[in-house]
């Protein structure tokens, strides 16, 4: 199970593919189940750096807990929630935001 | 300290102008990320897990109120409120966006500071003893030497691409504070019997991956040669460094497999090319840039002594910070203090908009307008009068900048890590947090006396976990993080690599291993003055194996 993250150009903020667009929080982003929808994804991901909306497009393995996408390693589940001893930054400080 | 001239005011404006417009047609998408990279890393922006980070050269570590200032109004108009001192007495600031780098930049350049060089296989900001000019031991000030070495490397066309990076660093005295033995080239300024001044030179030490004390290839280089045998050295380099692998592309993998012996024939010879000509340091220049150094004007205070006999006498807490974080200064009525920024529990080597703002107003009224960023991640006031010290820690303890752990365990050198970091492999804040808060207690770490402890969550080592009395690793190992320990490394005059004591501990176990190695040193030390790295090197591992791991020996 996999999602695509990527770094947005402009501010270099964390964001995830989600409903055709990127998403500022993971919870909701689209996930890829088999080979043909990872591909899909690599290949919107790929259009997407080409046309400078973001860099450095990934696809990550994720799971579903409690109806969210989780990513399943620590580096992007920090990412996704941002720095563990600074709880007050990133897009925990705003933890509506990850559910919504 | 040096001020820009005309020429280096012009240059780091065209840089600005230039990197600027770079950043103008990314974002229109006129170039794209492989064509900007090396533009962007060029001027000290990378791209990390939460978003840019900028990292600004603070040349030698050497920083006027003004600067500081304005390192707290870019923390607080761009970025989160806060700023990342470095290892490489340098700052990182985490959340910048790129839209806004070419004003930070042009912000920064209105007080004669830049990112250039702070990234790329390129020099990079040449570092110096943070007492440099202040200290009692010192032969003579490194910074001099610093800057015109800044002003050679700066967009050297022939540096510009060497294979990997490259660092230098000086130092003035014997007793080493600039850990020159893990540089790429270490010079240690001193003088010969005829009294002049000139460099020890080492070559090929460093950390990373493959860990190497540096090799002493001269014991006297004469000040006037300093360019031209630096410049024999980065030519060799620059002609047989490898290429083809980035893991053994910096200089002390070929120091290593050409044989010291083989590489100083090979620079002494590239040397005699170069030593007459057009490098040689006028000795004009010399003593031009060293009156951008002259030291400020400290006029008698023997006040001094009496005020802070009675201020030792008022409160308990001065006084403890007085032993621990005020060193000898070479005017016996003043003395240079180390502002901690490793409050217990706090991110080692971070400091918020408003303490940058307030400790630059305390160098202003207290400290002769001077400050150091040192590779230990503290700031340094490196004059201050005697009379004066109690004044200036009342204001370090209103701002929570007063902990008294100056080279206590709690005092630990940390890399951002997992945290921050796109290439760490594991957390290193969150454990110099807990190791410092399990050693909270001021009098058991003053029991426990001078203990270097440094933390790197990745084998790039930016935390110089190898050459921690103790150093701890952070790695991932099926998915977790896990900490492995060395014990034994120093960075000093007598610099050595630490040894990997066993199998790692988990983030949970790592702080009960470390108190463990401590209670253990406490136990066999021949008496309190015998300091953690002088007892390690006397009994060796052996004791803190069994410590550790005997437990699982005699289970298995």
């Amino acid at each position: 199970m996999k999602v695509l993250t990527a770094n947005r150009l402009s501010d270099g903020i964390a964001v995830w593919y989600a409903d055709g667009g990127w998403a500022e929080t993971v919870g909701h982003a689209d996930i890829a189940h088999d080979k043909a929808a990872e591909d899909r994804l690599e290949a919107i991901g790929a259009a997407a750096a080409a046309n400078n909306e973001v860099v450095d497009v990934n696809l990550i393995d994720v799971e579903v807990v409690d109806g969210l996408v989780e990513p399943v390693r620590l580096r992007e589940k920090i990412r996704a929630a941002g720095p563990t001893i600074r709880t007050d930054l990133g897009k925990q400080a705003a933890p509506e935001a990850i559910g919504a | 300290m040096y001020r820009y001239d005309e020429f280096d005011q012009d240059f780091v404006h065209a840089r600005v102008a230039e990197f600027s417009d770079q950043v103008q047609r990314r974002l229109a998408g006129e170039i794209t990320e492989d064509q900007f990279r090396p533009l962007r890393l060029m001027n000290g922006v990378y791209l990390q897990l939460h978003a840019y980070m900028l990292r600004i050269a603070v040349p030698y570590g050497t920083l006027n109120s003004r600067q500081l200032r304005m390192l707290g109004h870019i923390a607080r108009r761009y970025d989160k409120g806060y700023g990342h001192f470095t290892t490489r007495q340098n700052i990182q600031f985490n959340w910048p966006a790129l839209s806004d780098i070419p004003a930070i930049l042009a912000d920064l350049a209105s007080v004669e500071m830049h990112a250039i060089q702070t990234s790329g296989n390129c020099i990079r900001n040449v570092t110096a003893d943070h007492f440099a000019g202040a200290a009692a031991d010192e032969v003579a000030d490194p910074r001099p030497y610093a800057e015109i070495l800044r002003q050679w490397s700066s967009v050297h066309p022939e540096f510009s691409f060497l294979p990997r990076k490259f660092k230098i660093a000086v130092t003035g005295a014997e007793r080493d504070r600039a850990a020159i033995q893990t540089h790429d080239i270490g010079l240690h300024l001193k003088k010969n019997a005829a009294g002049e001044l000139g460099f020890a030179v080492y070559v090929g030490g460093g950390q990373g991956r493959t860990p190497m004390v540096a090799k002493k290839i001269r014991d006297f280089l004469p000040e006037a040669d300093l360019l031209s045998y630096c410049t024999a050295i980065l030519r060799v380099y620059n002609l047989y460094g490898r290429r083809d692998n980035k893991y053994k592309a910096r200089i002390k993998i070929l120091v290593h497999e050409t044989g010291v012996e083989e590489i100083t024939r090979q620079i002494e010879a590239e040397w005699q090319e170069l030593k007459d000509a057009e490098l040689k340091l006028p000795e004009a220049d010399i003593q031009a840039i060293n009156a951008y150094f002259a030291p400020p004007a400290l006029t008698a205070r023997p006040e001094g002594d009496d005020a802070v006999k009675q201020a030792r006498l008022d409160s308990k807490s001065f006084s403890e910070w007085l032993d621990q974080n005020v060193v000898t200064h070479r005017h016996p009525d003043y003395a240079a203090v180390t502002i901690s920024l490793k409050g217990i529990g706090e991110v080692p080597g971070d400091a918020s908009d408003s303490q940058m703002e307030a400790v630059a107003d305390i160098a202003e009224k207290y400290g002769f307008d001077e400050l150091r960023v040192s590779h230990e991640q503290n700031l340094i006031l490196p004059h201050v009068a005697r009379a004066d010290l109690k004044k200036v820690y009342d204001a370090l303890v209103e701002i929570g900048l007063a902990t008294a752990n100056s080279n206590l365990i709690s005092d630990i050198i940390s890399c951002p890590g997992l945290d921050y970091c796109a290439l760490a492999t594991a957390r290193s804040i969150p454990i110099a947090q807990e190791i410092s808060q399990r050693f909270a207690s001021l009098e058991r770490q003053r029991e426990i006396g001078e203990l270097k402890l440094k933390i790197s969550g990745c084998i790039n080592a930016c935390g110089h976990h190898h050459v921690g009395h103790i150093g701890i690793l952070g790695v991932e190992k099926k998915g977790s993080e896990l900490y492995q320990v060395t014990l034994g490394g120093s960075a000093d005059e007598n610099t050595s690599v630490g040894e990997i004591i066993g199998r790692g501990f988990s983030s949970e176990e790592i702080t009960d291993a470390i108190e463990q190695i401590v209670d253990t040193y406490l136990g066999l030390r021949l008496s309190p003055d015998e300091h953690f790295i002088d007892a390690y090197r006397r009994v060796g591992p052996a004791p803190f194996k069994e410590a550790l791991y005997a437990g699982e020996t005699k289970a298995a």
